[in-house]
Formats: structure tokens, sequence, C-alpha cells
């Protein structure tokens, strides 16, 4: 853990649903251009983690945090940060891959419209990058006006992952992007997160501990909300420092 | 294993003798109307000015333009406010005991019965309001009444658009609004419109309340204005079927009721065509 700039910072945070604490006290530091996994079992936290970082939290009114999370040093949960900016600038894929019920050329084209991007050319061109960078274009190319529900699973996925890249995220969120997905289109989507992370922080939910271990730079182990321990992957698979990750990663549990 | 495939088909033969029940009903009421009322059909019973002396000289022209003057009047009131209101609730209100109990309100509201909106807009409309009985006040009695109605089906229509469609538009950076515009109301939109059609549709037939709020059974000219009197299918059957004291009244109500169902058919085909055309684009 020697690298200085934190991309996103988590300070003393706490997060509650009702009376009901999620979170406790997590202070960890992400790395810009860095591939971070979030591990633990069902129920740990780590999907709520994850939605705090883009705030897709605030829409469910009984929740309730405490604490900062940095973004280039600045809390988004400032009154002064406007969620919809950060949202432009962090994007994220679900566990589910949910493709909108449109063409596969409006899915891409979504977060540009809504932005106002009128130039078609420029629109047309950005698509035709984003499907090339999420690994999709060669299969749709020429069919660009069939419905996003035509696609596979795992194809739908890479959709998504296309969608979130068209508005040029600095971060991508990924909540367990894998688990709905057979190994074949798992292992795509993986090499995919490989190479994006040479350009974007990427911050993913696995459930599955050879994931995390095969894609990841850091590894942060969550258990009942709490962070047990958080360090390089490869440090944490060959010498984990807390005996809970060691049972956990060992699977003598979860 | 017998006897469970004894009970797998005594239920299944339950069911089919229920359906069977329920269409033959339906289809016998439609038909029987047919009959009685087909003999009275022509142009000049649907083209010309009701006649007072000699019902069979006249035909229900002014009672057909009233029906169709007060479903456009409802329409006007009640599809635009409805569908506001049910994108309201369901989209931008915070789920708390207010919202809760103005959608249990609502819920009642559209249970109650058609004669207590009729008294309503005698007392508020026609009389406070002093808009006299005319069209309007029709109009806006049963656009009160159609109200619940079209929100409730407003409000299923949003529901049944997943919730994930508008997670992944916020996830992308889009307010409440352009994910309501672009990814909510298109795909709900065929359901919002077919219910409230659907709503105004069950407005062009009651009775009760238009007779107290403006309704009349014979009028020498069309509605010129909303602030005229006017005549309606149903009430006229009404009329013709227990006060009437020619012959052939009996026969014309039929012919009357026969009218009124074709419209409303004419009015719910409308809503399937648009709808399956809305519905071809749909996908999941």
């Amino acid at each position: 853990m020697q690298e200085e700039n934190a991309k996103i910072e988590f300070k003393c945070m706490n997060f509650w649903y009702n009376d009901k604490q999620i979170l406790t006290d997590i202070n960890i530091k992400i790395y810009p251009k860095r591939v971070t996994a979030l591990i633990g079992p069902s129920g740990c936290g780590k999907t709520t983690m994850l939605r705090c970082i883009n705030r897709m939290n605030d829409l469910i009114p009984i929740s309730r945090i405490s604490g900062k999370i940095l973004y280039n040093n600045e809390d988004i949960y400032d009154k002064s940060v406007d969620v919809i900016d950060l949202r432009k600038k962090i994007g994220m894929v679900f566990q589910k891959p949910n493709p909108f019920p449109m063409s596969i050329f409006d899915n891409v084209a979504y977060g540009l419209r809504i932005q106002n991007r009128r130039d078609k050319n420029k629109v047309k061109q950005i698509v035709k990058e984003s499907l090339e960078k999420a690994d999709l274009w060669d299969e749709v190319k020429d069919r660009l006006n069939l419905s996003a529900f035509r696609l596979s699973g795992g194809q739908q996925q890479r959709l998504c992952i296309a969608r979130a890249l068209a508005i040029d995220p600095d971060i991508i969120l990924l909540d367990e992007p894998c688990s709905a997905l057979d190994p074949l289109a798992t292992a795509k989507i993986e090499l995919l997160l490989r190479k994006l992370k040479n350009e974007r922080t990427i911050i993913i939910v696995t459930h599955n501990m050879h994931q995390a271990k095969r894609i990841s730079d850091y590894t942060c182990y969550l258990l009942n909300g709490k962070v047990i321990e958080y360090s390089g992957t490869a440090e944490m698979f060959d010498n984990p420092k807390n005996k809970l990750t060691k049972e956990y990663i060992n699977g003598e549990f979860g | 294993m017998v006897t469970e495939n004894i009970r797998q088909n005594t239920y299944f033969i339950l069911f089919r003798i229920a359906a069977f029940l329920s269409v033959v009903i339906l289809l016998f009421v439609l038909l029987y109307v047919i009959k009685e009322g087909i003999g009275v059909i022509n142009i000049n019973f649907l083209t010309s000015m009701w006649s007072h002396r000699d019902i069979t000289q006249g035909g229900i022209f002014p009672a057909i333009i009233g029906t169709i003057l007060l479903a456009i009047g409802v329409s006007i009131i009640s599809i635009p406010l409805g569908i506001c209101t049910a994108i309201y609730l369901n989209e931008y209100a915070k789920e708390n005991m207010f919202t809760r109990t103005i959608k249990l309100a609502i819920r009642n509201l559209a249970g109650v019965p058609s004669i207590v909106y009729g008294i309503f807009g005698m007392a508020f409309f026609v009389l406070f309001l002093n808009l006299g009985g005319s069209l309007i006040a029709a109009s806006l009695t049963l656009g009160c009444m159609t109200l619940p109605w079209i929100i409730t089906a407003s409000e299923e229509a949003l529901k049944s658009v997943p919730y994930s469609f508008r997670e992944g538009s916020y996830a992308l950076g889009a307010t409440k609004w352009e994910t309501v515009r672009k990814n909510v109301l298109p795909h709900s939109f065929s359901g919002m419109i077919t219910g409230s059609i659907l709503g105004v549709s069950r407005a062009m037939g009651e009775t009760a309340p238009i007779i107290m709020v403006g309704a009349t059974f014979f009028m020498g000219y069309l509605p010129t204005s909303p602030f005229d009197k006017f005549m309606a299918l149903p009430y006229h059957l009404f009329i013709l079927a227990t006060q009437h004291s020619s012959p052939s009244a009996g026969e014309y109500a039929m012919g009357t009721a026969l009218v009124l169902i074709a419209l409303i058919f004419i009015l719910n085909l409308g809503i399937f065509i648009l709808r399956y055309n809305l519905r071809k684009r749909k996908e999941w």
C-alpha cells in the first residue's frame, strides 16, 4: 500500500438502513487506475458500500450515512456536490444485466442524449468506440438497431459496460457483474476489465474469490459491515494477516 | 398417481366450465340486445333529431352526439389530470403515511357509487359554481368519477416498468425527470392510455349521475356550447324503457342500447389497435 494519491477515500464512514447498521467505521483508500475488489459473504455490506460511492443509496429514503467519502479529496456527500454530475463521473454496472428496452445503439447513446449531445456523428463515433472498448462491436456492428433484449446475457452485460463507458466515467463500479453469467461470458468480462484499468479506476464487488484474485490489484474483505482486511490482492491471498480472512479465503465459511 | 390425475382433471374441468359459463352469459346479453334492437336501427334512427310525438319518425342523433361530447369532455378533464397525478404519486412522492393515505383514499373513491358523484356534481358544479345543468357540469362530475380509476390504472402501468430501468438511468447521471420521460413513460404509456379510455367508456354508460347534472330527455337542438343541456344515450334508453307511453318504446330502448354498446365497442377497438401498435415495440 505504498501509493499516495487516493481516488476514493472512505473516512469513518457508517451506514444505516432504518436502525440497522450496515457499514461500520469504514476507512480505506482506493487507488486510481487499479482494480479494487470488495469481497465477503452475502449480506456483509459490500454492495451497499459500492452504492455509497455513486450515491445510489440516496434513492432509498430510509438510509442514513455518517462520515465522509472523498472523491479526488472532495466529500461527495457535501451539500455543494451535484449528485447528477457525480454519477456522470462514476459509472455503474449492475448485478443483473439491465439494458433498457431500446435498440443496442440507443442503449449506448442514452447517457450522451441526456447530456444533450446533439452532434449525430459524434454520438455515432462514441457509441462505436464504447462498444469496441466493451468488446461487443464485432458482434453487434451489423445490428445496432436490434433490441438489446435479443442479446445473450453476457452480451447484455457487456452492453451495460459499453453504456457506462460512453459517458467517459472516471470510475466504474461493478456490482457482481458476472453472477448471472456463464464461465465463458465471465472470462470475457474479466479480460475486458483488465484492459479497462489502464484508463480508469475500477471497483468490483464479487462473491467469487477466484475472480477477485484473477483481476484485482487490491482486495478488501468485509464481514458484518466491517473491513477485516484490506491489502494488495497477492498479499492478501498469499499471506492473510487476519484469521477471519484466512478462514474465508480458504473456503472454511461463506 | 391415479387420484392425482383425477384431481388434476377435476379442477381443469371446473375452471373450464366457469370460463365457458361466463362467456355464454355475456354473449347471451349481447345477442339478446342485438336481436331485440336491430329492428329499429336504420339511417333515420341514427341521424335524425328526436321526434317526441311519434318516436318511430325520429332518431337518436342528439343523444349520440351528447354522449360523444360527454366522453370528449370527460377525457379532456380527467385523462391528463389523472395521468399526471399517477406520475407524481408513483415516481415523485415520498413513501410515507401521508402518501399512503392519499393512495388508499383514491382506491376507495374508485368504489364510490356513481350516484354519489351525481349528487356532489349537482350541489357543487350545478348549484355552487352555478354552471347549471350542462354539458360542462356533467363532464366535470363524470371526470371526478373517472379520475380515481384513471389514477389507479396509470399507477399500475407505471409500476409494471421494472425498477432496474430507472436505476440504470440514474446511474448514468439522468435526473428524475429525464428518467421518467425517457425510460418510464414510453414503456407505460400504452397501459395508461388503455386504463384511461376504459374509464371513459365506463363513464359513457353512466345514467344516474348525469340525470342530476344536465342530461335531458328531449331537446329540439344539438348543444352548441358547454353550458347547454344535452341528451345522452343511457338516459334516453332509461326513459324509453320505463316511462314512455309509446307502444314501440321498448324496441327503441333496445335499439338505443345497441347503439351505446356499439359506440363503446368502437372506442375499445380503438384502444386495442393503439395498444397493439405500441406493444409491438415492447420487449420485456
